[in-house]
């Protein structure tokens, strides 16, 4: 099929797509009509019944916390997934990582790179620290947390130091701490099948205050995980495509 | 009735699919996919909305203010976590794919080999 073919077959199909859209907009409620029971239910009871400001936190570690074991492990298998699509292939070799791309100079990081990397770094880390851990009050939680913690990794590779990286986030302890808060979810689950609750249940003291750092129980003691996990698949993630232009050099090059 | 957030849903999937369909690098195709996930944040969001409400969370306001859906909003966290893990595994792909056969054009790949 040549590329005209194809698009003319998509721009029929689209039209199609639009004409079906359009009808079923018809049926639906407008925009700003919310019409579902769940958010206002769930936004009416939350606070009491969790202790905890963020309903979006709320729904997604609580009522939600079952699905987001599972868009956890989403994460961690495309991490994993990552390691095993760019293995070293039969002819590949690993090479100093201090050499450029065989046929280019790749010229040193500027001194004003480097120091807004190093500016950066220390109020990055805190950052992440302070979103994953509350995620009870908060628009934040794990997930964004563990997305800015990895980035106080990426701004020291962008300072140029490659091998400060790698020795301050070794492959194998990265992988460790993706494990372990991965399963730490996975095991706050468990914990509370052992002691006769359903999956999930939140067993912790929920505090009394709503909104308190300490408060709501596992959601945020799940937020600190999922921040360890995050931050660490990132890190892997970004680490393998780094060392794909950094070591691996097919053949003799 | 407004429909103007649904119709920008619709057209972001739209030139999303024109650029997978028409691309002529995997890169390119991989970042048009990206686009076409983004319509089901606005989707996710936009359906959530409700006029007037405000963010759903309660630290400084009270618990009885109307506020929008935290069930959607909570979806979206999933989506966007999601396309994180399958944009960078598509990416690693490419690379390997790049380096089997050194083009990473589509339509050459499709000649090179099923």
């Amino acid at each position: 099929m040549t590329p005209g073919q194809r698009r003319w077959i998509f721009l029929a199909a689209l039209a199609g797509l639009a004409a079906f859209y359009l009808w079923g907009l018809a049926g639906l409620p407008g925009f700003g009509n919310y019409p579902g029971p769940y958010g206002d239910i769930i936004n009416r009871i939350a606070v009491a019944q969790t202790k905890a400001t963020g309903v979006v936190s709320a729904v997604n570690f609580e009522y939600r916390g079952f699905d987001t074991v599972g868009e956890e492990f989403i994460l961690f298998v495309a991490a994993s997934a990552m390691a095993v699509v760019l293995r070293h292939l039969r002819n590949e070799r690993e090479r100093d990582p201090r050499d450029a791309t065989a046929d280019w100079a790749v010229p040193p990081a500027s001194d004003a790179v480097r120091l807004a990397a190093l500016v950066f770094t220390g109020p990055v880390v805190v950052m992440g620290w302070f979103l994953a851990s509350h995620a009870q009050t908060s628009p934040s939680g794990g997930f964004q947390g563990g997305v800015v913690l990895a980035t106080a990794f990426f701004l020291i590779y962008l300072s140029g130091e490659y091998l400060l990286f790698r020795r301050i986030s070794p492959v194998d302890l990265t992988e460790a701490f993706e494990a372990v808060g991965a399963g730490g979810f996975a095991a706050i689950g468990v914990s509370a099948v052992a002691m006769g609750l359903p999956y999930l249940t939140n067993f912790l003291p929920l505090g009394t205050t709503p909104g308190a750092v300490s408060s709501s129980g596992t959601i945020a003691l799940i937020s600190f995980f999922v921040g360890v996990e995050v931050a660490a698949a990132f890190i892997l993630i970004v680490g393998e495509l780094v060392d794909q232009t950094l070591l691996v050099r097919q053949g003799d090059h | 009735m407004h429909i103007v957030p649904f119709v920008v849903v619709v057209y972001i999937l739209a030139v999303g699919l024109y650029g997978i369909v028409t691309s002529r690098h995997l890169v390119h195709q991989i970042i048009c996919l990206i686009v076409v996930q983004s319509s089901t944040y606005v989707l996710l969001l936009g359906v959530g909305y409700k006029t007037g409400a405000v963010a759903p969370y309660f630290f400084d306001i009270p618990v009885h203010t109307p506020a929008v859906d935290p069930v959607v909003q909570a979806l979206a966290l999933t989506d966007v976590v999601v396309e994180a893990a399958v944009t960078a595994l598509l990416l690693a792909l490419a690379i390997q794919a790049h380096k089997r056969f050194g083009t990473l054009d589509p339509q050459e790949l499709v000649q090179l080999k099923g």
